[in-house]
């Protein structure tokens, strides 16, 4: 399940927008100039099913996203998606893990309270038995230098 | 025992064993490649990493080093990649630093004290097991927080018809005393059981990691 974001959970002043999303569902999201920093020595989990449905999330998921983890499960993993994010490199994420394959790169991520956080992400399928039956993505602290080079570079690629 | 991590390697290649208290890394070639099964790990232990400079040592956030940092580290290669990936916020990875590669923990902390080595990556249980002494010279930039990564006991496809017993046996050590003994030799309290699925999400985890 994915809502439309409310703006009683919104913490300072905020913009809107609505994103189109995969499975023609349309989102409402509301969000901030408010960044959240990357906890030092942790890493951000969470696996989906095969089609991007979120099955699990580990602690810090919970703690950096500003969501439950019963409103994490069963919802799509576009539930973070950040309206400065260009889709293409969705695009490539998906291509590159349906293929076998592992993606990284450099994510924003929308926090529930409308503010965001940078991510360094690893996805890759989990192979069990010869077949992919999910993936991980495994997040850690980005170096500045390649947030502000996303920070440039993503406004050119919409 | 292996005095070393790579003849141990070269043990499981060459299926030499049929029990093995594994890292992270050989855990993916034994259950990927070699047929083993987990049977338990330490009760509440993770495998963390710490990053530590000289005391004297003025830099104040890991994000503050610079390419050329002479960086010290056993040849443990599970906590060399936690170790690593704690430095990425600086921009540091294996083209841009000076490796110091040690035999122990002890003498990553004796290369920062002698001023050999700016940066000291270390097993945390083992920074801990440090003298009080060693320490108070040294501190403590991050430490890693991961909880998913863990050694574990693992039995080979020779032995796998005695999977449950072995592990009812590792299980109720610590309802003995002779077991309690054995137990907190190893610095633990009691073992745990590791489901096959815990291991293949273990497994996929340090495979994202070493990327
Ligand atoms: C394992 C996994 C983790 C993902 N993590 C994120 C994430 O943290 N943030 C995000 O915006 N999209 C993430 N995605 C991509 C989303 O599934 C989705 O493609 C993206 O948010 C764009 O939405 P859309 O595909 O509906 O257009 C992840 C996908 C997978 C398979």
């Amino acid at each position: 399940m994915i809502n439309d974001m409310n703006p009683e959970d919104i913490v300072g002043e905020f913009k809107e927008v609505s994103l189109d999303l995969y499975d023609s569902i349309s989102r409402k999201i509301l969000y901030t100039d408010i960044e959240t920093p990357y906890p030092d020595g942790k890493l951000i989990v969470s696996t989906t099913t095969l089609k991007g449905i979120i099955t699990h999330v580990n602690p810090s998921f919970i703690r950096m996203s500003g969501f439950t983890e019963e409103e994490l499960i069963g919802a799509p993993h576009s539930i973070l998606r950040h309206a400065d994010m260009p889709p293409a490199a969705f695009k490539d994420l998906w291509d590159t893990v349906l293929k076998g394959d592992k993606w990284q790169g450099f994510v924003k991520n929308l926090r529930k309270y409308g503010g965001f956080y940078w991510v360094k992400a690893t996805v890759i399928p989990n192979v069990r038995q010869g077949e992919v039956v999910g993936f991980t993505s495994v997040r850690r602290k980005p170096s500045r230098t390649k947030v502000n080079e996303c920070v440039a570079l993503y406004p050119t690629m919409f | 025992m292996h005095d070393d991590f790579h003849a141990q390697t070269d043990a499981i290649k060459n299926d030499a064993v049929d029990l093995i208290y594994a890292n992270s890394f050989d855990a993916a070639m034994l259950i990927r490649d070699k047929g083993f099964l987990p049977l338990v790990k330490a009760k509440g232990k993770s495998d963390e990493a710490i990053i530590a400079v000289n005391a004297e040592n003025l830099v104040e956030d890991v994000a503050h080093l610079e390419a050329g940092t002479k960086i010290a580290y056993t040849d443990d290669p599970d906590v060399k990649m936690m170790g690593m990936i704690m430095l990425e916020p600086a921009d540091l990875d294996a083209s841009n630093i000076e490796s110091i590669v040690t035999s122990t923990n002890i003498l990553v902390a004796k290369k920062l004290l002698q001023g050999d080595a700016d940066v000291g990556i270390f097993l945390a249980e083992a920074f801990d097991d440090l003298s009080k002494m060693i320490k108070m010279q040294l501190r403590v930039l991050v430490k890693s927080e991961i909880t998913d990564i863990h050694h574990s006991f693992m039995i080979g496809p020779k032995l796998l018809d005695k999977r449950e017993e072995i592990q009812k046996v590792l299980l109720e050590m610590n309802s003995c005393e002779k077991g309690k003994g054995v137990l907190s030799s190893l610095g633990f309290d009691g073992w745990e059981t590791v489901e096959v699925d815990e291991m293949e999400f273990m497994i996929d985890l340090v495979d994202a990691l070493s990327t």
